[in-house]
């Protein structure tokens, strides 16, 4: 916040970059991931395995969808001149909403382990804190995200 | 309640060692088998061992940081000298303070955390034992990471020269442009993974561990200050990791964060550092309080005075240490409403460290004192401290604060906490413990020399600094000219730390000597509880068996052990009740299951300096030192539980909390386990 206002010369601040509504879709796809991995440890819970499995599957599908999202507005900022030394916005920008997508990769990585560990069959529901201790990290994450979404992109300057 | 009675169930497992376990999900991850030597150090998970590295690794760091101190002492002992050149002068001083910090109090007060919490809370391990060794193997490779910048790239060409606290922007590229503060950055932000990872362990530890009817307020004031201290860390790492996540992007990447070019605000990093940098202070200074607040009502034949005082004034300084970061930064121009409030709270946080002193006082006011070396360290401790404790105050006079700044004035001050708050507290610490952990005593009579020697080399050091300072010598200047008024005070300043060295020798000369003299039969065993003492850990063999107890200790009063030996008769004399040997365990005990070694914390702890190295000179060194991580954190996951029946009865774990909890030892199959 407190480098958000300061972009030196250039006329490239958020202002000028952001894409609001493309940006609440993929918040919304974030979001809903939380419920699905709320579905995945309930159906684990209750021993079905199958849909548990579909769960899981679908909350690394959404999270992936949201990383997508982001190459590409980081991608299309970069094309308007936007770089990651260009001024202060840039750099915290990138900085904030970059570390953040690497938390949401590691989150699929963990994701695509216990889906890689149901279909060996290693997942059941005497595994089942496994993928709650999962989703309370994947429920962190996105909390961040609405933090970040609402002061980064939604706050007037 | 990691501790299995033995008399109401046989134990599942007969301990670490024995038959492999049952389940290989993945062949490669198996456990290794208990083993002897070096091997059994490497994979160790038991709180103990990881204690005693602890302690050993911040010696070793304790008497490197002080070699430098010697060279720059020599550099000042008379003016107009040239052993140092300003350069190594500049890297030498940053790099003395940043071990000596970081790499020395600590993990000494880790050290004492480590090995003490689990024992006096009656606990058989810490919460997570494989966390617990992966913390001090990332403390150890970002420390070593930190030293190697001297010996990479040319002999002293890439030690970081920024000081302590770096500011920036003068640590960018711009004006650094050597790869010291690369070194700097990256290998603090592994070292304070170290203490993050190590502060959770530790308060899930004090919060669920404790023994049956050890409620909080029955914990020992040690415990109670150490796990203050976790909930410091726990809150103040993660403020300093970020300020070098922007300063290791700005210096790698070109990030703008301290660029002031581009309109970076240049006050942002002192900030940041002091609102880590203040409360870090006290993560130094209350294992210390801790530890005398054990030695002094142990050799007073006094409980301590005031329990509950001492708590919520321990619990004070932890909350008001947020609230005077900015007295660090009087000079810096933040405005004279800041100036004015943190000259305020600054005031305001001597109050709580009064009240201990004067606690400390009360508690060996008419007791019968017997001045052990232990006894001689605290007491040192308590004049000391108060002393630099007085000159803090000084400082919080912001106009007197302004001349001050950036003298050796404030070099004197922080050494008096510093050295003769936290040193001589740890030192009292060694004396004190070292029976039961090692299982032979300190030879008194060097362990009393030795305390002269350091006492009187350490005020003859940073006493004259005062006087120094006053008169207008300002620190982290290689040299002085002669007729200024320095001379005889810089002398006589080298010639004490030269006695602080000779202490400091005199202290691991007793470690050898002493431990000959007992393998030769020369001196007595110290039995479970050679000084009367009160707390738990004096309630089992000296030197602790692996499993701590060998049945659950039920704790009633606050120093169960103390009166479980002492009670009142009739006429209310306290008269003894039972020795020592008779209340305490024998460790004979061999039916308490306890945590397998693992490899892997040691293969994810050896990535991080791997990668610390990829990001300073190639980025394939980074994927290198990702694959151990990563290798490390699947291999951790997915190696075989240690307990057989962990795996069948999973239906035992009704609170759905067993995955960590059986790697602590808990093995909940029967009414003997509770959770507390």
């Amino acid at each position: 916040m407190l480098y958000k206002d300061r972009i030196g010369p250039t006329d490239l601040g958020p202002e000028e970059m952001f894409d609001i509504p493309f940006t609440s879709v993929s918040s919304f796809v974030l979001l809903m991931s939380s419920l699905t991995v709320v579905l995945a440890i309930t159906a684990l819970r209750r021993n079905d395995i199958r849909r548990s499995r579909i769960w899981l599957l679908s909350t690394a599908l959404l999270g992936a969808i949201f990383v997508g999202g982001q190459v590409y507005e980081f991608t299309a900022f970069y094309r308007e001149g936007l770089g990651y030394t260009t001024n202060l916005f840039g750099t915290a920008f990138f900085t904030l909403t970059g570390f953040h997508g690497v938390h949401v990769t590691v989150g699929i990585i963990f994701l695509m382990s216990m889906y890689i560990q149901s279909m060996r069959g290693r997942l059941t529901s005497a595994q089942e804190e496994r993928l709650e201790i999962i989703g309370l990290y994947w429920h962190f994450v996105d909390v961040v995200w609405i933090v970040i979404f609402t002061i980064v992109y939604l706050f007037p300057q | 309640m990691t501790i299995v009675e033995s008399e109401e169930t046989p134990l599942e497992l007969e301990s670490a060692e024995g038959e492999p376990p049952a389940d290989k999900p993945l062949g490669a991850f198996t456990r290794p088998q208990g083993g002897n030597g070096w091997k059994d150090w490497l994979f160790t998970v038991d709180h103990k061992k990881i204690g005693i590295m602890y302690g050993a690794a911040g010696l070793l760091f304790f008497i490197i940081g002080g070699i430098y101190a010697l060279f720059m002492r020599l550099q000042l002992s008379r003016p107009g000298n040239s052993i140092l050149s300003a350069e190594t002068y500049n890297q030498v001083f940053t790099m003395h303070g940043v071990i000596m910090i970081f790499l020395a109090a600590i993990p000494l007060g880790a050290a004492f955390a480590n090995y003490l919490i689990p024992l006096q809370i009656g606990a058989r391990d810490v919460a997570f034992p494989r966390l617990n060794a992966f913390s001090f193997w990332v403390f150890l490779g970002g420390g070593l990471f930190l030293l190697s910048s001297m010996f990479i790239g040319g002999w002293w060409e890439n030690s970081p020269d920024g000081g302590w606290f770096a500011y920036s922007p003068n640590t960018g590229v711009l004006f650094s442009p050597s790869k010291g503060i690369d070194f700097f950055a990256i290998g603090l932000q592994i070292t304070g993974i170290a203490s993050l990872v190590g502060a959770i362990n530790l308060i899930v530890t004090v919060l669920n561990m404790r023994a049956p009817g050890m409620t909080l307020m029955k914990m020992p004031i040690l415990t109670w200050m150490l796990f203050i201290v976790q909930l410091l860390l726990l809150f103040a790492m993660p403020v300093i990791s970020i300020a070098l996540f922007l300063l290791t992007f700005d210096r790698l990447f070109g990030a703008n964060f301290f660029n002031v070019a581009e309109g970076a605000d240049p006050l942002l990093w002192q900030h940041l550092f002091w609102i880590f940098g203040h409360p870090e202070v006290y993560v130094l200074i209350l294992p210390s309080f801790g530890v005398i607040s054990e030695i002094i009502p142990t050799f007073s034949r006094k409980p301590i005075f005031g329990y509950p005082f001492m708590v919520f004034s321990g619990i004070a300084i932890g909350f008001m240490g947020w609230g005077v970061w900015a007295h660090h930064m009087f000079a810096s121009g933040v405005g004279p409403v800041a100036v004015a409030a943190f000259s305020v709270s600054t005031m305001f946080i001597a109050v709580p460290t009064g009240v201990k002193i004067l606690n400390w006082l009360a508690t060996m006011w008419g007791g019968r004192i017997r001045f052990t070396t232990p006894m001689l360290y605290a007491t040192a401790v308590v004049a000391m401290f108060t002393i630099g404790g007085l000159s803090g105050v000084t400082h919080s006079l912001a106009a007197a604060d302004s001349q001050q700044t950036d003298t050796y004035y404030i070099v004197a001050h922080f050494h008096y906490v510093i050295f003769g708050g936290i040193i001589l507290g740890f030192f009292g610490g060694f004396y004190f413990w070292w029976p039961k952990i090692f299982g032979y005593f300190l030879s008194e009579k060097i362990g009393k020399s030795s305390f002269w020697v350091m006492v009187i080399g350490f005020n003859l050091t940073f006493g004259p600094m005062h006087i120094l300072g006053l008169q207008g010598m300002s620190r982290r200047i290689q040299t002085y000219s002669s007729g200024q008024g320095f001379d005889l005070w810089n002398l006589v300043a080298t010639i004490g730390a030269f006695m602080i060295a000779i202490a400091t020798a005199m202290f691991i000369w007793n470690v050898i000597s002493s431990r000959k003299a007992f393998k030769a039969g020369e001196t007595q065993a110290p039995g479970p509880d050679p000084w009367d003492a009160r707390s738990l850990e004096w309630m089992t063999a000296s030197p602790v068996p692996e499993h701590n107890f060998d049945e659950t200790i039920h704790v009633e009063k606050q120093d169960e052990f103390w009166h479980r030996k002492w009670g009142k008769n009739e006429e209310g004399q306290v008269v003894r009740r039972a020795t020592a040997e008779e209340v305490a365990h024998d460790g004979s005990n061999t039916n308490v299951h306890l945590p397998s070694p693992s490899y892997w914390p040691l293969v994810a702890a050896a990535g991080l300096p791997i990668i610390g190295y990829g990001l300073i000179y190639s980025l394939w060194l980074c994927v290198l030192g990702g694959l151990f991580v990563l290798g490390g954190l699947y291999g951790w996951v997915f190696e075989p539980v240690d307990d057989p029946n962990a795996d069948d009865h999973h239906d035992d774990h009704e609170d759905g909390s067993h995955a960590e909890l059986e790697s602590a030892g808990v093995t909940s199959s029967g009414e003997e386990t509770t959770i507390e």
